[in-house]
């Protein structure tokens, strides 16, 4: 059963097979064009593999948008040390819960990614990284993988043609930070998700220290339809340089959330009015996460632009990782800041001391501010402790919490203003100010 | 230390998929499977699994304090497990977790005296779309409103299992 009903507006490839009936079984998928683009790209070079996906303008989808064919191309071609492909189902962005469904609806799909992705870099071995909250869906991978090695899609001679991948899946128990990659490839290790320091990255050294494929999950996905379609009719359904769809997780105060395959560069108005049903009770758009609880928010007035990599980066935010969060005017920013600040401050490692001390003394600052004790002062110091994190850390959480952080300051100042002098917030019931 | 053969075999299966030499991969699997029937991580288990993946206790126990699903302290039968990030913040979560304080007299990680319900306010589950939401220890319920909590919660405080609370049911498959 779907989560959400599909949408018109929707374009589906990665989800297409969503809504099948047992979409999840090797049987359904091979009715459906299942892999055929592995097969299609047995009959390609690396060279050919890696060029179709340049040629998709396929860009991660975790978040950080670094183009996929790219990456690929920076493992080495020859390598005396084993390869290795590691998929990032860590997913815990606030906002995002698109990968519960790709591994949901079509596991098969991604294993398909997986396969090719091992023929494009000759990597023999992949593992998914799933985090631990997701445990059913570690059965369905599972039953999926098994289902694979039954029928010779996976093993020591697939489909006879010598070629040689094994899959297996691997828990996580717990812990944001080990969705950025290096501190992933620490956790796998049977090791504290602490990140690395970077170079290497992992196309060089990765899992075990070796050359390592590591994306996220959608990132996998969309490699099959590319192979099977060509990198030109992906790259066509986005904008330039953003090619395809994304899966866009819509939440917050609006009438239809859910998750929704759109073609990249769509208009984010019509994604929160025709695609999410407009607002809740007929409310005013007060502001929106773009991408994920680490993206810099936008203000209801710069919302009508087009929803890809470039034209965030353009209106200084992130695509990030499709988590698209609507807040209606009668949120509270203060209090907004202050959930995504508690977040930091509770998954930040602890490794680099910016992060580690910053994400407290905000997460107080804020705390104190919300509770109606904050000073005017505080108003800079908020935003001057953010902008400290800002490029001082090892890994992105320290930015991630900063990023948010400042722009609420910068563009809800007014809010904060609202709190001082011990006032009580201005957009809750006074009862609810009493916790315990 | 002696497992349920189920969990002997999961093992067996856990420390075939890694390298020989790589065991240690195996850790954090274990740990958590090994957790679910242990019912929280003991010095037993961490000094078991070390043993198994070849390394020392000390090199479990500091990986295990990193990581928010292992719990030295056990909790109950039915992790009650409710999200107050943001997506889930914006259409009622942090309210139903203040409902699932007062309902079951327990705070944060804590248990109820007869060890069968524990409560855990908790980060993004991955379920923003579908807000608010809570898992009972592995399961999610979606679009969860005052009313269904309570029930849930009812429910489990006169002993049923979540499978007999009818009137709410788990999402996942």
């Amino acid at each position: 059963m779907l989560y959400n009903q599909p949408n018109p507006l929707e374009v589906r490839i990665l989800t297409r097979r969503f809504g099948l009936p047992d979409s999840h079984t090797i049987d359904t998928y091979l009715a459906n064009d299942g892999y055929k683009a592995f097969e299609k790209a047995l009959g390609m070079s690396r060279d050919e593999i890696i060029n179709e996906v340049k040629a998709s303008g396929l860009r991660g989808r975790g978040g950080a948008g670094f183009p996929t064919g790219l990456k690929w191309g920076f493992v080495p071609k020859q390598s005396p040390k084993p390869k290795y492909i590691m998929v990032n189902a860590d997913e815990s962005e606030p906002g995002t819960c698109k990968d519960r469904l790709l591994i949901e609806y079509d596991p098969h799909q991604l294993i398909e990614g997986i396969l090719i992705a091992g023929l494009a870099v000759g990597a023999e071995t992949g593992y998914i990284y799933i985090r631990g909250e997701y445990r059913y869906l570690i059965d369905v991978m599972d039953r999926a993988i098994d289902e694979a090695y039954a029928r010779g899609y996976l093993g020591e001679n697939i489909l006879g043609r010598g070629i040689k991948v094994n899959i297996a899946t691997h828990s996580g128990a717990g812990a944001y930070e080990c969705g950025e990659e290096s501190a992933l490839l620490e956790s796998f290790e049977g090791k504290r998700g602490n990140p690395r320091i970077r170079p290497p990255f992992p196309a060089v050294a990765g899992a075990y220290q070796c050359p390592t494929v590591l994306n996220n999950v959608e990132t996998f996905c969309a490699v099959p339809p590319i192979i099977l379609q060509g990198g030109a009719y992906f790259a066509g359904l986005g904008t330039p340089r953003n090619g395809g769809t994304r899966l866009f997780c819509l939440s917050g105060h609006i009438n239809k959330p859910g998750v929704y395959e759109l073609p990249m560069g769509f208009n984010l108005m019509r994604m929160i009015n025709e695609v999410g049903g407009g607002m809740r009770g007929g409310k005013k758009l007060k502001a929106v996460i773009p991408g994920g609880s680490s993206c810099p928010l936008l203000k209801a007035e710069e919302c009508d632009l087009a929803m890809d990599f470039d034209t965030l980066a353009k209106a200084n935010s992130m695509l990030g990782s499709g988590g698209v969060v609507v807040m209606d005017e009668d949120t509270c920013m203060v209090k907004a800041a202050l959930r995504i600040m508690r977040f930091y401050a509770h998954e930040s490692c602890g490794w680099c001391i910016p992060c580690r001390e910053g994400t407290t003394w905000l997460r107080k600052l804020l705390q104190r501010f919300h509770d109606g004790m904050g000073q005017r002062s505080d108003i800079v110091l908020i935003g001057d402790l953010s902008k400290n994190m800002l490029g001082r850390t090892f890994c992105p959480l320290g930015d991630a919490a900063a990023l948010p952080t400042i722009s609420i300051v910068e563009k809800f100042r007014d809010e904060f203003e609202a709190h001082l002098d011990g006032k009580p917030c201005p957009f809750e019931h006074a009862s609810r100010l009493v916790t315990a | 230390m002696t497992f349920s053969p189920e969990l002997e075999a999961r093992f067996e299966k856990f420390l075939a998929k890694y390298p020989a030499e790589r065991k240690r991969s195996a850790m954090i699997p274990m740990l958590i499977y090994g957790q679910d029937e242990v019912g929280s991580i003991t010095e037993e288990l961490i000094a078991e699994v070390a043993k198994r993946v070849g390394v020392t206790p000390l090199q479990v126990n500091e990986v295990v304090g990193f990581y928010s699903m292992l719990h030295k302290k056990g909790m109950g039968k039915y992790h009650v497990q409710v999200c107050t990030n943001i997506s889930c913040l914006l259409v009622g979560g942090a309210e139903l977790y203040d409902q699932a304080r007062h309902k079951l007299g327990i705070g944060h990680k804590e248990v109820r005296p007869d060890g069968r319900v524990s409560l855990e306010e908790v980060e993004c589950m991955g379920a923003c779309s579908w807000a608010p939401a809570i898992q009972v220890n592995y399961d999610f319920y979606h679009d969860v409103t005052p009313d269904q909590l309570d029930k849930l919660l009812d429910g489990l405080l006169a002993g049923k299992t979540p499978e007999q609370i009818t009137e709410v049911r788990k999402v996942n498959c």
